[in-house]
């Protein structure tokens, strides 16, 4: 216990129990958000297979992804004839709309020119779905990198220009399917026209079938990713995003872009809507439309939401919590931490972003009165818990260890949750995930009273 | 099913003269169940529990591994931490053998541990980092010994990577004392201690009067396993991992083997009868002969009434090793279930020809399947269960149909006779649940 704390991943000689994991990861989560596209990692085949486990684990949902199986030679010679003969193979049993080539750090240190060998391919045989190249080699960045990178490749790659639809681009960042599928709803119930990317909400929780779906059904058409350069505006969430895929949007095809932090918690879902409801406005322009208001059973979850809140503030009123996760979102939950009176005195993330601790004085948090930790493994987390002492974790399955060593209880949210069922439903977004959320967390810290309560009280 | 053209010759009914062509790489983009080189040989040495295991490369090699089997220590837990050197950019262009000399100071300066394991990525094999010379200078720095795995992700297969295991443990055996080692003692190999199997297989080996030396790798500690080559039998379990090994050791120290399995009645029972039999002692062929009887009778009744729910039903399987196949073929049998499919990971041409012996005529029998195949073999035979990993898990569970895990996750020990038991119950909670009268498969067939 004599390692200095705080000091990222990268600046140590090891890491020991790591908080993020790999690029292509990220890449292939993007992937399954289109329709008909088969992922195929370019690579050792072990990578591919250990994503497959490890997102088959958080999910409990098939995941067949493809890899180009290097060998030796390969790796000397190069993998052109492997990748032509993997994308064969795979055509042949999947028969995809589309395919997501992301690499490894394999055949990125070898100097695979990917980009080259893919237009070979495709000259070669017309006939071939569109394929879809994002570089994501780990050594520059985890799943969270490869995540966005991926999305803004599909952009790169379909995205054209033209007159203005009255669609808004929706760029909900790496969240569950159950915070998609709610996405959704709140934006139809502004009447836009929508296009998320990606949307894997029915591809990776799926309903149970007579027949194997070589790939599952939902996603994104790539055909309604070409019209993304003519939305009303693009709505990209995530606080710590510098540009991200929405940036791209502008620039190439002059898409507004509204920028804003995760609906998690009143404020935080407050401006969201407010930016649907800009939108709907700008989309209904010239029409004879009225202006859009909040629609009704949003106004009334959000008024069970604040009623929850009195009821439940005096069991929060104080108590201290440390945050992990995906930076987004354990930005956004230390926002909503704050509102209900949580103190976050630790928010930290595998990744390095740079851009958390901004963020978070952007969301109102009192700075200097939290410490953030990007680019952070579980061991330095770990021994930051224990000398903070919070009385509440939230964070994935892998906080469970320190959870367990210090006596904290832990609210499962984000990725991985692998030691529960039903990771892909658990909903984080809107008045109705907060509220979610509240009770949870709430009832964790009155369940963790009550355990070491000695009367055992059965009124709270 | 409409197989590609490159893996017909891996699939074949049981019937059939013709043999199961194996051994072979994956076909590029056929969604191989099997992992790589790296992944064999961090499974097989992962469970050395006082052990430091850093892994040299990319952070999802280490993530994707970290504690990954679940494999269970009665004393320290070091096996259970994730170390990684975390290769960035600068040391892609650098090179990360200062950064791995730095962390194998660092960590064990801070753990202490009783040796340490290295291995190297497909990452760092490529940068060319010289993992071996690092290794040797950390072992006369610190003290300890420093052992290289040299398995990167790309040099051959799963089984390859079982083979550098193989060539690790082989640098720590022979180099602890061996005094005091009985004439009546074994190693067990190729148990991982998952749910505490070895302790259930010690147990018994302690009834027969049999002193278990080291074990490899579950519950395994440095020390014992150096002085391994005192034991005058190696037990091997999990046959495709560890026989490398045992025959090293028989090379090498002439310590003889037998090959043997603790899964399902018939072959724990064989198993004990086996070892008995090898020492030799009527004493201790007679005590075996107590256990198997009491130990048989205790699960008998149970499994007998599982059976009467089970009888016809139809599962199938695929697993890592064939050793596993041919017990899980067994075990079925053994409560009334027949096996309509049955395939491996890492079978060799002899294990495919076992299993056609073992199997039905009808049964089909796959080497290094993928989700396809194997979803259409499951709807084809119309099958009530199926035993495999993780991987194969939401195969079975997307179509309806029953799952019981025989791989790393699984939390319920599936060894020795308590084992069987423990089995026939979780095949008997799977397949008899009401859930599956729900399910597209089924619904309006009747419950199943």
């Amino acid at each position: 216990m004599s390692l200095p704390i705080a000091v990222p991943s990268s600046k140590r000689p090891a890491a020991t129990n790591s908080c993020r994991v790999c690029a292509p990861l990220g890449s292939v989560l993007a992937f399954r958000g289109l329709r008909g596209c088969m992922p195929l990692i370019h690579g050792s085949q072990g990578c591919a297979t250990y994503i497959r486990r490890y997102l088959i684990s958080h999910f409990r949902e098939p995941m067949d992804v493809a890899s180009t199986s290097f060998d030796e030679s390969a790796t000397i010679f190069g993998g052109q004839s492997n990748l032509a003969a993997a994308i064969k193979n795979l055509v042949r049993q999947y028969s995809p709309e589309v395919i997501g080539v992301c690499t490894t750090c394999l055949a990125e240190t070898i100097g695979e020119d990917t980009v080259g060998i893919l237009r070979e391919i495709t000259t070669a045989d017309p006939d071939l779905p569109p394929i879809i190249h994002v570089a994501t080699p780990s050594f520059k960045g985890c799943q969270y990198r490869g995540f966005h990178d991926t999305v803004e490749a599909i952009l790169r790659a379909t995205a054209r220009g033209g007159e203005r639809l009255p669609h808004v681009n929706l760029l909900p960042g790496p969240v569950s399917p159950a915070d998609l599928r709610h996405l959704r709803e709140i934006v139809a119930a502004f009447d836009l026209p929508l296009l998320m990317l990606p949307d894997y909400s029915e591809t990776l929780d799926g309903p149970s079938l007579a027949s194997y779906a070589p790939i599952p059904e939902g996603g994104t058409p790539l055909a309604e990713v070409a019209d993304a350069g003519r939305a009303t505006g693009t709505l990209q969430l995530g606080a710590t995003l510098a540009d991200g895929p929405g940036a791209y949007l502008e620039r190439e095809h002059g898409v507004p872009l509204v920028k804003a932090s995760l609906p998690i918690g009143v404020r935080a879902t407050d401006a969201v809507l407010e930016s649907l409801a800009a939108f709907a406005m700008e989309s209904a322009a010239g029409t004879s439309a009225s202006a859009p208001i909040t629609p009704a059973w949003l106004s009334a979850e959000r008024g069970r939401l604040v009623d929850a809140y009195v009821d439940g503030h005096k069991y929060v009123s104080g108590k201290r919590v440390a945050v992990v996760g995906d930076p987004d979102l354990a930005v956004g939950v230390a926002g909503f931490c704050a509102e209900i009176g949580l103190v976050p005195v630790l928010v930290a993330s595998g990744a390095l972003t740079h851009r958390m601790a901004t963020a978070l004085d952007l969301l109102g948090l009192a700075p200097g009165s939290f410490e953030v930790m990007e680019d952070a493994d579980y061991d330095s987390i770990g021994r930051r818990v224990a000398e903070l002492k919070p009385d509440l974790i939230l964070g994935p399955s892998k906080a469970y260890p320190t959870s367990r060593a210090l006596g904290i209880p832990l609210v499962r949210i984000g990725f991985p949750v692998h030691d529960r069922i039903g990771a892909g439903r658990i909903l984080h977004l809107g008045y109705r995930g907060t509220q979610r959320l509240f009770d949870e967390v709430a009832n964790a810290l009155l369940d963790h009273q009550q355990d070491s309560s000695e009367m055992g009280y059965a009124y709270q | 099913m409409d197989l590609l053209d490159d893996r017909k010759r891996q699939v074949v009914t049981a019937g059939e003269t013709r043999a199961v062509v194996c051994d072979r790489p994956s076909v590029a983009g056929s969604v191989t169940q099997r992992a790589c080189s790296f992944c064999g040989s961090r499974v097989v040495l992962y469970p050395i529990a006082d052990a430091l295991h850093l892994v040299h490369g990319p952070v999802g090699c280490a993530a994707y591994t970290w504690d990954i089997r679940g494999a269970q220590s009665s004393g320290p837990q070091l096996h259970r931490l994730s170390f990684n050197t975390d290769i960035r950019e600068e040391e892609v262009i650098f090179g990360g053998e200062k950064k791995l000399a730095r962390a194998l100071r660092e960590l064990v300066a801070i753990h202490k541990p009783k040796g340490a394991f290295v291995y190297a990525t497909c990452l760092t094999g490529v940068i060319g980092d010289d993992v071996e010379a690092v290794c040797r200078m950390a072992t006369a720095e610190l003290g300890i010994p420093v052992i290289p795995v040299q398995s990167e992700g790309f040099k051959g297969t799963k089984k390859d990577g079982y083979s550098a295991a193989c060539r690790a443990l082989d640098q720590l055996i022979g180099t602890g004392p061996t005094e005091g080692i009985g004439p009546h003692s074994v190693n067990i190999l190729g148990d991982f201690n998952i749910a505490g199997e070895i302790w259930v297989i010690k147990g018994y080996l302690e009834r027969m009067g049999v002193e278990v030396v080291a074990t490899m790798t579950g519950d395994g500690r440095v020390d014992t396993i150096r002085r391994a080559h005192g034991a005058k039998l190696n037990i091997v379990q999990c046959a495709g991992s560890m026989t490398s090994v045992a025959k090293l050791m028989k090379e090498k120290y002439g310590v003889p083997y037998v090959q043997v399995s603790f899964f399902g009645l018939e072959d724990c029972a064989d198993a004990l009868y086996q070892i008995a039999k090898h020492f030799g002692d009527p004493e201790m062929l007679r005590r075996t002969k107590e256990i198997v009887k009491a130990e048989t009778e205790a699960v008998l009744p149970e499994l007998a009434r599982i059976r009467k729910d089970l009888e016809g039903k139809k599962a199938a399987l695929y697993v890592g090793g064939a050793f596993k196949a041919f017990s899980l073929v067994k075990a079925l049998r053994q409560i009334g279930m027949q096996v309509a499919m049955a395939g491996t990971q890492t079978g060799g041409p002899a294990d495919y020809e076992h299993l056609k012996e073992l199997c039905d005529a009808d049964t089909i029998l796959a080497d290094d399947s993928n989700p396809l195949e194997m979803a259409s073999w499951l709807a084809l035979r119309d099958v009530d269960l199926f035993i495999g990993g993780v991987k194969e898990r939401p195969v079975a569970f997307k179509l309806g149909i029953g799952f019981c895990d025989h791989n790393h996750e699984r939390k319920i020990g599936l060894a020795g006779f308590e084992g069987c038991a423990a089995f026939a119950r979780e095949v008997h909670a799977t397949v008899t649940s009401p859930v599956w009268s729900l399910v597209p498969r089924r619904a309006g067939k009747g419950s199943a």
